[in-house]
C-alpha cells in the first residue's frame, strides 16, 4: 500500500517508519526541512535510501500534496501538530482526491467525536489517555 | 440579528462596532488574551475569550440562537472549521468567511463555505475595475442567486458596435442594464445605440461570458481574463 503522512513529529514519523518496516511504500510531507531527522533517527540509514520519500511543503498547498503523492495514496494520515489543520486537510484528502482510507489525529476530544460522525476516521490521544488515566486510578471495575 | 464574530483583529473589531451600532447583538470572540483585554477594554461584555474552534466555546458565546457566523481570523483553517461547525453542527443559517490566502478559497469551496471573502480578489477585482486592460470585468457574483454582474469595453469595429440595445446577439439569460459614456453612466433602453468605446454593464447567468464577449469584440479575440 502507498501510505501518505502529513506531519512528521513523534507519532507521524514512528507510523511512517513502521510502515516502511513492513513493506508499504510511505511518503512523508511536512513544512519543517528539519523534521527529517525525526525519520532518519534510529535508522541505520537515511530515510531515503531506506526506500521513504520526503517533502518539503505546506499541507494546505494543493500541489505539495500532489508532489508528495496523495494521487496515488492508498492511506492518508494527518498528523501534524494543529487539530484545525489535519481536519482540514483529512476532509481534502477525503472529499477532492478521494483517498480510500484516511485517518485523522484530533487533540481535542469534542471535535474528535463530532467529526467521528461526519464520517472522518478520528484518532483522538487525549481521550485515551484520559480512559487510561481513569482506568489506572479506579481500576478495570470503572 | 444576533450574530458571532471569530477573531478580533481589524476586521472583526470593527465589523463588532459597526454591527453595534447598528443596534444588532453582537459576540466577538478573541483567543489572545492580551489582545481580548486590550478590545474589552471598548467592547466589555461583547467580547468573549476563548479559541472559535472548541465546540464549548462557540456554545458558550450562544451559537445555538446565532443568526449569523462571521469568521474573520487570521488563519484559514480556523474560518473553514468555524464556519463548517457553525453550519453543519448548529445549523446556523448564515456564515460568512474569511479567505486569508486567496490559495485556499478553493479549500472553502470543498467544504461548502459560502461566501467565502478575501481582500486580495476584492482588491484585484477593483483595480480591473480601474485598469480594465482585460476588457471584461467581472464585478458581482452573486452565487446564491446564480448571477453575474460583468462589465465589458466596446472595441471599435465590435458586432455590438453602432446597434442598437434591441440588435445586439446576446444569449436568453443575459441584459445590458447599464451603458457608461463619457464620464458618466445610464440605463439604456431597447433603442439605445451602443458605440464603441463604451463600456457595458451586463447582469447573466454564470457561464454566459464566453458567448457574450465576441458581441463586444472584433473577429472573436474574445479576451480572457
Amino acid at each position: 500500500m502507498f501510505i501518505l503522512v502529513v506531519g512528521a513529529g513523534r507519532v507521524g514519523s514512528a507510523v511512517a517508519k513502521r510502515s516502511l518496516e513492513q513493506g508499504h511504500e510511505v511518503s512523508v510531507l511536512d513544512e519543517d526541512p528539519l523534521s527529517h531527522e525525526q525519520l532518519d533517527k534510529d535508522l541505520s540509514e537515511t530515510w531515503e535510501d531506506a526506500g521513504g520519500r520526503f517533502t518539503v511543503g505546506t499541507a494546505l498547498e494543493v500541489d505539495a500534496l500532489i508532489e508528495a503523492g496523495i494521487e496515488q495514496a492508498d492511506v492518508f494520515i494527518a498528523s501534524t501538530n494543529g487539530d484545525n489543520t489535519n481536519l482540514v486537510i483529512a476532509q481534502i484528502a477525503q472529499k477532492r482526491f478521494d483517498v480510500p482510507r484516511v485517518v485523522v489525529r484530533v487533540l481535542d476530544p469534542a471535535r474528535a467525536a463530532w467529526y467521528a460522525e461526519q464520517g472522518l476516521h478520528t484518532i483522538c490521544p487525549t481521550q485515551q489517555a484520559i480512559e487510561m488515566v481513569e482506568q489506572a486510578a479506579f481500576g478495570a471495575t470503572a | 440579528m444576533y450574530v458571532i464574530i471569530a477573531g478580533a483583529g481589524k476586521v472583526g473589531w470593527n465589523l463588532a462596532r459597526e454591527l453595534l451600532a447598528k443596534d444588532h447583538e453582537v459576540t466577538l470572540v478573541e483567543s489572545n488574551r492580551r489582545r481580548y483585554l486590550v478590545v474589552e477594554q471598548e467592547l466589555e461584555h461583547a467580547v468573549q475569550y476563548g479559541d472559535a474552534t472548541e465546540l464549548w466555546v462557540l456554545e458558550r458565546a450562544g451559537i445555538q440562537r446565532a443568526d449569523l457566523v462571521i469568521a474573520v481570523t487570521g488563519d484559514d483553517e480556523d474560518n473553514m472549521l468555524i464556519c463548517q461547525v457553525a453550519k453543519e453542527k448548529y445549523l446556523c443559517q448564515r456564515i460568512v468567511a474569511r479567505v486569508n490566502n486567496p490559495r485556499n478559497l478553493q479549500h472553502f469551496q470543498l467544504l461548502g463555505i459560502r461566501p467565502a471573502v478575501s481582500a486580495t480578489d476584492l482588491i484585484l477585482r477593483l483595480i480591473e475595475h480601474e485598469v480594465p486592460q482585460y476588457g471584461l470585468v467581472q464585478l458581482l457574483a452573486l452565487e446564491g442567486e446564480r448571477l453575474e454582474i460583468i462589465e465589458l469595453e466596446v472595441v471599435e469595429g465590435a458586432p455590438a458596435a453602432g446597434k442598437r440595445v434591441e440588435e445586439v446577439e446576446l444569449p436568453e439569460g443575459s441584459l445590458i442594464i447599464s451603458v457608461l459614456r463619457g464620464g458618466g453612466g445610464f440605463v439604456p433602453k431597447s433603442d439605445t445605440v451602443i458605440e464603441a468605446g463604451d463600456e457595458v454593464l451586463l447582469i447573466l447567468d454564470p457561464g454566459l461570458e464566453s458567448s457574450i464577449t465576441p458581441q463586444f469584440t472584433t473577429n472573436g479575440t474574445s479576451p480572457t481574463p
